[in-house]
């Protein structure tokens, strides 16, 4: 592997790492916002870390919904690093024990940097260096920001709300932006997703919505197989 | 259901998924159509995400004008080929500053 082909991955891995770590600032706010002690709002962290699980969870806590929708929500938002898993097993190409600790980074961010890079070892590079920046700084930002939600009484002041949705679209747009068919076949879904998700919202429990549009596209394979 | 055991099972729930998908044998990926599903999904998940944690609150939909403009500050930023941080850091200082503006 070339010197620069390894930096690069290695800065890649590290800016997404510190800037989505820092934004753990927003979840444990919204987490002790939402009626949760500091230590739940760290073991969500330490344990699940997957951001969007952990803020589904959250919402539904703060709404006093239904603590068992709420979980299963969380669990089939979880799902989806289950087919990251799939597709980072042969770029990681891991055997027996190394796979319990490595399992815990495969996560939307990690396998983003991954896949964006040229060759399998800077991949591999790329994905430890992501989960390590972000799972030490996700987990301290967690505890600042539960600590400290009595000076940050009102997180929607600092417009912390905004960087759960920021982060997932800059996760997205490399994969929607390009001129390629694929980024063209790839538009109509993601729009599909959210059409569905929003059409569903007054209807469904916070976190069902979110389920429906991964079903379309269920429905849209099955219909359409190539 | 107390709140503890909830995130004990989201813990162990999330764990199983990453765990299971790492371990999983690797002629499940020759199938083209999990190589499809694989793609589509989390393309789906990820627009939902955003649709839903801009446009709704709880079971109601509503246009919060200060976040929606610090998405749209987030796209802005995207096209410029801003760093990500970058990205999410002008997003949340939209946000913000509108909040600010409109009292």
């Amino acid at each position: 592997m070339e010197a620069t082909t390894r930096s690069s991955a290695i800065r890649d891995g590290l800016g997404v790492g510190i800037a989505v770590g820092l934004s753990g600032v927003a979840f444990g706010a919204a987490a002790t916002t939402a009626g949760l002690s500091v230590a739940q709002a760290c073991a969500l962290s330490l344990f699940a870390f997957t951001g969007a699980s952990q803020f589904a969870l959250v919402g539904v806590v703060a709404g006093g919904g239904s603590l068992i929708a709420g979980t299963a929500g969380a669990a089939l938002l979880g799902a989806r690093n289950g087919l990251y898993g799939l597709r980072m097993a042969g770029t990681l190409d891991l055997r027996g024990w190394r796979r319990l600790p490595t399992a815990h980074g495969v996560i939307d961010e990690t396998t983003a940097v991954a896949m964006a890079q040229p060759d399998e070892e800077s991949a591999r590079t790329g994905f430890m260096v992501t989960f390590v920046s972000l799972y030490l700084i996700w987990n301290a930002t967690t505890l600042a920001g539960s600590l400290g939600t009595s000076w940050l009484a009102d997180p929607a002041v600092l417009g912390l709300d905004v960087v759960g949705p920021a982060t997932f679209l800059a996760i997205l747009w490399p994969r929607l932006s390009g001129k390629d068919p694929e980024a063209r076949g790839l538009r109509p879904i993601a729009a599909g997703g959210a059409a569905v998700a929003l059409a569903a919202t007054p209807f469904t429990p916070p976190g069902v919505p979110v389920l429906l549009s991964a079903l379309v596209v269920l429905a849209l394979l099955l219909r359409r197989p190539r | 259901m107390s709140v503890w055991w909830a995130i004990a099972a989201t813990c162990v729930a999330c764990y199983a998924f990453k765990f299971a998908g790492l371990s999983a044998p690797r002629r499940i990926l020759d199938h083209p159509g999990v190589q499809r599903f694989a793609t589509l999904v989390p393309v789906a998940l990820l627009a939902a995400l955003i649709a839903v944690q801009t446009f709704a609150d709880g079971q109601a939909l509503h246009l919060d004008w200060p976040r929606t403009a610090g998405l749209g500050a987030a796209v802005v930023a995207l096209l410029l080929r801003a760093p990500f941080l970058v990205v999410l850091a002008a997003a949340a200082a939209v946000t913000a500053a509108l909040r600010y503006v409109l009292g």
